[in-house]
C-alpha cells in the first residue's frame, strides 16, 4: 500500500441504529484528506443511502451483516457498502428515479439518484440470494497536494 | 436517538420543528409525532420548521412527500422553513422545492400558509 493509500473496513448488524454510526464513521475516516463541508455531507449522505438500501432491502426479514469499506487514494475516496442479503433482481430498475420495491414503507426512491449525484460513479453488483455490493467513487475537488 | 421532533399548533398551522438527523431510523417517530398532531389539530396546514435539522437522506424525503400527499388530498398546504445547506440541497435534487415553498423563518411561513 503507497504513502498516499489508506483503507478501513467496518461490519455492523444490519439494525437501522448502525445507519447514522456508519456515515459518521465514513466521513470522520475521510476527514483527513480536508474535503469541503460540502463534500463530507454528500459523503455522510450517500453512505446513509447505501447502508439504509442494505438494511431495509438486503434484510427485509432478519438481521445480516453490514460491511463498509472506505479507501482513499490521494484525492479520491472508494466506498463500499455489501451485504450478503437478498440481492436486487432488477439493478437497472432498482436505480430508476422514484422507483421503490417497498411503496408500503413510504420510501421516496430517490436512494440511487442520490447516491449518483453526490459521487462521480456508483456501479452495482448483485445477485439474488447472494448479496449486493454498492461501489461510490468521489473524487475530492478541495483535497490538500501531496507531495511524493 | 440523534434527533428531536415536536409538533405544536400556531394560529392553526401544525408547525413540526426537528433537531438532529432524519434517516430511517429516526423517520418513523417524525412521521408518528406529525401525523398525531394534524389529527389532533384537524388542520390541513403544516410547516416543517428544519432550521435545526442537521442531517437528511432519501428516508426523511419519503416523510416529507408522505404527508405532502396526504395534506394535498384534504386540499390542504405545506411548507418548509428555514432549512440548513445540504438539507437545502436534497430538496433542490429530489425536486421537492418546485412543489413546496420554503421560507427563511416560521413566522413569515405561517403568514403565507394562512394568506393562501
Amino acid at each position: 500500500m503507497s504513502a498516499r493509500r489508506n483503507y478501513m473496513r467496518l461490519e455492523f448488524a444490519s439494525r437501522s441504529e448502525n445507519e447514522s454510526f456508519a456515515r459518521v464513521a465514513v466521513a470522520a475516516f475521510v476527514a483527513q484528506l480536508d474535503p469541503t463541508v460540502e463534500e463530507l455531507a454528500e459523503i455522510k449522505t450517500a453512505v446513509s443511502e447505501a447502508v439504509t438500501n442494505a438494511i431495509i432491502h438486503g434484510y427485509p426479514d432478519g438481521e445480516g451483516l453490514v460491511a463498509v469499506t472506505c479507501t482513499l487514494d490521494g484525492d479520491t475516496v472508494e466506498i463500499v457498502v455489501e451485504d450478503r442479503g437478498c440481492g436486487i433482481e432488477d439493478v437497472e430498475l432498482a436505480r430508476r428515479p422514484m422507483y421503490t420495491s417497498r411503496p408500503d414503507l413510504e420510501r421516496s426512491g430517490m436512494g440511487f439518484t442520490i447516491m449518483e449525484s453526490f459521487s462521480d460513479r456508483v456501479d452495482v453488483i448483485s445477485r439474488p440470494g447472494e448479496g449486493t455490493r454498492v461501489r461510490m467513487v468521489k473524487r475530492l475537488q478541495s483535497s490538500a497536494p501531496t507531495f511524493d | 436517538m440523534n434527533l428531536a421532533v415536536e409538533a405544536v399548533q400556531v394560529s392553526g398551522v401544525v408547525v413540526a420543528r426537528l433537531r438532529g438527523e432524519l434517516d430511517h431510523h429516526t423517520s418513523e417517530a417524525v412521521r408518528e409525532c406529525v401525523d398525531a398532531a394534524l389529527e389532533e389539530a384537524g388542520s390541513p396546514f403544516l410547516l416543517w420548521n428544519l432550521a435545526e435539522l442537521s442531517f437528511m437522506d432519501s428516508s426523511g424525503l419519503g416523510v416529507l412527500l408522505g404527508r405532502y400527499r396526504r395534506i394535498s388530498q384534504q386540499k390542504g398546504k405545506m411548507a418548509v422553513c428555514g432549512p440548513t445547506a445540504p438539507v437545502r440541497r436534497l430538496l433542490e435534487l429530489s425536486g421537492v422545492l418546485s412543489i413546496v415553498p420554503v421560507y427563511d423563518d416560521e413566522t413569515t411561513a405561517i403568514a403565507a400558509l394562512r394568506e393562501a
